[in-house]
């Protein structure tokens, strides 16, 4: 059952890419019907899990060999434990609703646009209504089945990631949905931001790759394992423990912080983070599908996943060298990436610096130490997060059809563009605001306090009092640039014709934001800490039993204080009224007294890198690879072959070829024919008499001879 | 009994020579086969006077005659058909006029 999830959406890949490509109804049927069969499965697994009591000690695990090593065989399998069924049920509620998304985010069912060619997004169509009045409307996506058939195989790496019980298979599916990322980024690769967004996003990944595969190499020479199982048995964890390694690190440690660094490059995390913000080029289903609910959860679910391996010597008191990594690089980016967002006016920007920030939380939690809090959050933050991807998709698309409506060329992605939605897409408006409000951790309603929460508690209450302060200030500039977000999107006056004839998009993009919106709320109740004031044991903490149920040691509750709460609910509708204060009369990007250069220019990161790495790589492969390498080295050494083979050949044809093998053996034997034949040819006069005068002759002579040496 | 058997065998030898020459030095097709005959008469001399004076006992020799006698009469009949098939053709029969086949 659990080998088969990864499965539909695969066979739907290559059905579409091979057979049903020319079929837009077809593919998107498949598409869709094979992520909905994958999440029936998923469900059907995630409620058989809920049935089993303790299920952390009787996870689903399967097993085959698969490589033959030497004496053993590598052994790769599926396992799902409290994590992995918590996970599974996020990725299979969030791709489904996705799939449904882009069916009409791609514009099914409107006609093919006038000028549309491939690889650029639809410029929209003119048709004529029975008034005989033309009008401008939104066109299908020229290559839409393309787009289902990368989706269901991006479906099908994170469904093998979740379900896998070994690293190896896990690797797999994060480089299956590295590569579909890239894809899916440079989906419209007519534009040259969007491909060179692509590449950005998959070099930089790729560093993380390179440190992660060294991490699982090191792991399995030390161990002989990749599985979980294996790997995290108290015996292998203590063993690693105590085997010093470089750096001061202990084994364990080393290969935990080589596997964070591949976790760095995925989640985009301080200083790998820069590939993200730019894979908004992508289309907007991608955004929220890769870049915020599932790709870049996955590398939180790694470090999850590891936090047996990371911890192992830790003792309880003191973080060690690589867990505080983990809290610095987590809190730092979750402040740093904050700060970028609040001066950021595409849309979409905005949510991918979000992304980047609460992804930092999530790795500052398993930093500090607080598993739970941590898986907690990834699962809040991939619903919300999703939700608010597809809302801005929605508004992008609302504002799209608004700009072919009235003929006016402005950018749809823009803020200052927008204004007043909340009248025109309500249904979008309210799925936005909620998810707006959970990422802001807006109290006791939404989901986003409660996970939120339980990080600054934790931070709290071990005493992390740095990581606490980064991240209550964090929160702040979260709920403030939310905030910022939606008061210029939605509310006041409308600041363009666009924006004024903004419509509601259909059904295929509601639906999907109205599921999402409820688990945004609903999810936060089910782990309500059993200590809160009123709240706390009216529904019990089901999934801090339940996650953390996956550790050997269940994870103690803490104890609850006042302090965090109050802080995480000032902070929240702090910022949250500060920007709604601020920018309630802002109209013109000029009035934002945020849009400093530095803020804008995201700390100038990207200039840094190209000036650091792009450039001297460049300069590198011109003039090192290129002309020094390349043109000089191995083209002279070619070059120096070449002549070499010619002499010789030249050497062959004049003293070899020509006078003994034509001259001799071929001119030679010819002419030798020839002439034996012209002059045979005058003994075959044609009278009879002249032949047995010749064999008379003959005769005669053999009998002489015959005679005089026999007789 | 007092004709040794080499006179016989000098009178074939004469007998084949004349028509070796006659096949070898005549044009004409009618004569080449006169002389053809003329050989196979001087073998039939042979093997008659072979058989007489070394082994009369046996009918080898004899039979071995008729029956040369008779491949002569039918290779006669061909030979003369195909000679006046060719002067139907080519109005002559000089064997240096039948070259349908010279290079």
């Amino acid at each position: 059952m659990i080998w088969l999830l990864p499965l539909p959406p695969l066979l739907a890949f290559f059905l579409i890419v091979l057979v049903t490509n020319k079929k837009k109804a077809l593919s998107h049927t498949l598409g869709v019907g094979a992520a909905a069969l994958s999440w029936l499965g998923s469900m059907i697994v995630f409620v058989r899990a809920l049935g089993v009591e303790h299920f952390g000690e009787h996870a689903f695990e399967s097993v085959v060999d698969w490589l033959p090593t030497g004496e053993t065989a590598l052994q790769i399998g599926v396992r799902i434990d409290p994590l992995g069924a918590a996970v599974l049920f996020f990725v299979a509620w969030t791709i489904l609703m996705i799939f449904l998304y882009s069916v009409g985010y791609q514009n099914f069912g409107q006609p093919a646009g006038d000028h549309d060619v491939k690889g650029l997004p639809p410029h929209g169509a003119t048709v004529t209504d029975n008034m005989g009045k033309k009008h401008t409307v939104m066109s299908i996506e020229p290559m839409y089945s393309r787009f289902f058939a990368f989706l269901g195989l991006f479906a099908c790496g994170m469904y093998t990631l979740v379900v896998s019980n070994n690293l190896l298979t896990l690797f797999v599916g994060w480089e299956i949905m590295g590569l579909c990322s890239y894809l899916l980024i440079g989906f419209w690769y007519g534009k040259k931001s969007a491909r060179d967004a692509a590449v950005k996003a998959f070099m930089t990944t790729r560093i993380g790759d390179v440190f992660m595969l060294l991490g699982i190499a090191f792991l399995y020479s030390a161990t002989g394992s990749l599985s979980f199982e294996v790997i995290f048995a108290e015996g292998t964890l203590h063993a690693l423990a105590t085997t010093p390694a470089f750096f001061g690190f202990s084994a364990a440690g080393f290969i935990g912080l080589l596997i964070f660094i591949g976790v760095v490059g995925k989640s985009a995390q301080w200083p790998l983070h820069v590939w993200l913000p730019d894979a908004m080029e992508g289309p907007t289903p991608v955004s929220a599908m890769i870049h915020a609910a599932t790709m870049v959860s996955a590398g939180v679910y790694a470090v999850l996943r590891m936090f047996p391996l990371i911890t192992a010597d830790f003792s309880g008191h003191g973080l060690t060298m690589t867990m505080s990594i983990i809290a610095f690089i987590g809190s730092f980016t979750a402040i740093f990436a904050a700060t970028i967002a609040v001066a950021q006016n595409d849309i979409k920007r905005v949510l991918a610096y979000s992304t980047v920030s609460q992804l930092g939380f999530m790795i500052a939690a398993l930093g500090i130490g607080a598993y739970v809090a941590a898986a907690f959050h990834l699962i809040t933050h991939a619903f919300f997060k999703a939700l608010l991807f597809l809302g801005s998709g929605s508004v992008i698309h609302g504002m799209e059809h608004g700009a072919l409506h009235t003929g006016e060329h402005v950018d749809p992605q823009d803020l200052f563009n927008m204004g007043g939605l909340r009248k025109k897409m309500p249904v979008t408006f309210w799925t936005f605001l909620i998810g707006g409000l959970a990422l802001s951790g807006f109290p006791v309603l939404t989901a986003g306090f409660w996970s939120k929460d339980e990080i600054l508690a934790d931070a709290f209450g071990h005493g992390h009092w740095v990581v606490f302060i980064t991240l209550a200030v964090a929160a702040f500039l979260t709920a403030f640039y939310t905030m910022r977000q939606i008061t210029l999107a939605f509310f006041g006056e409308p600041r363009t014709r666009a924006a004024a004839h903004a419509q509601e998009t259909p059904w295929t993009m509601t639906l999907p934001l109205v599921v999402l919106a409820t688990f945004a709320i609903g999810y936060g109740w089910t782990g309500i800490p059993e200590h809160f004031p009123i709240l706390g044991g009216l529904i019990p903490n089901w999934f801090h039993e339940f996650v953390g149920g996956t550790l050997a040691v269940h994870p103690e509750v803490l104890e609850f204080s006042i302090w965090p709460l109050l802080a995480s609910i000032g902070v929240a509708l702090g910022g949250l009224s500060f920007g709604w204060l601020a920018y309630r009369k802002v109209r013109t990007p000029r009035q934002d007294r945020l849009q400093i250069p530095v803020l804008k220019n995201k700390w100038y990161f990207d200039e840094a890198y190209d000036f650091l790495f792009v450039r001297p790589a460049a300069w590198i492969a011109e003039q090192f690879s290129y002309l020094f390498m390349d043109r000089t080295i191995i083209d002279g050494i070619l070059h120096g072959i070449a002549r070499g083979a010619l002499f010789l050949g030249g050497v062959f044809r004049n003293y070899i070829d020509k006078p003994v093998i034509n001259e001799f053996f071929g001119d030679g034997t010819g002419n030798l024919v020839k002439r034996a034949g012209a002059g045979l040819r005058k003994i075959q006069v044609g009278r009879l008499q002249y032949y047995m005068l010749a064999s008379l002759i003959v005769l005669v002579a053999f009998a002489v001879l015959y005679y005089l040496l026999l007789a | 009994m007092n004709i040794p058997l080499s006179w016989y065998l000098i009178l074939a030898a004469s007998l084949f020579c004349i028509g070796l020459y006659g096949v070898l030095s005549r044009r004409n097709a009618i004569a080449i086969l006169l002389g053809v005959e003329l050989m196979l008469n001087a073998v039939n001399i042979n093997l008659v006077a072979f058989w007489r004076y070394l082994d009369p006992a046996q009918m080898g020799g004899q039979v071995f005659a008729i029956i040369v006698f008779a491949v002569a009469a039918a290779e006669v009949a061909v030979g003369l058909a195909l000679i006046i098939s060719v002067y139907r053709s080519r109005k002559s029969v000089v064997a240096d006029d039948i070259d349908l086949m010279k290079w």
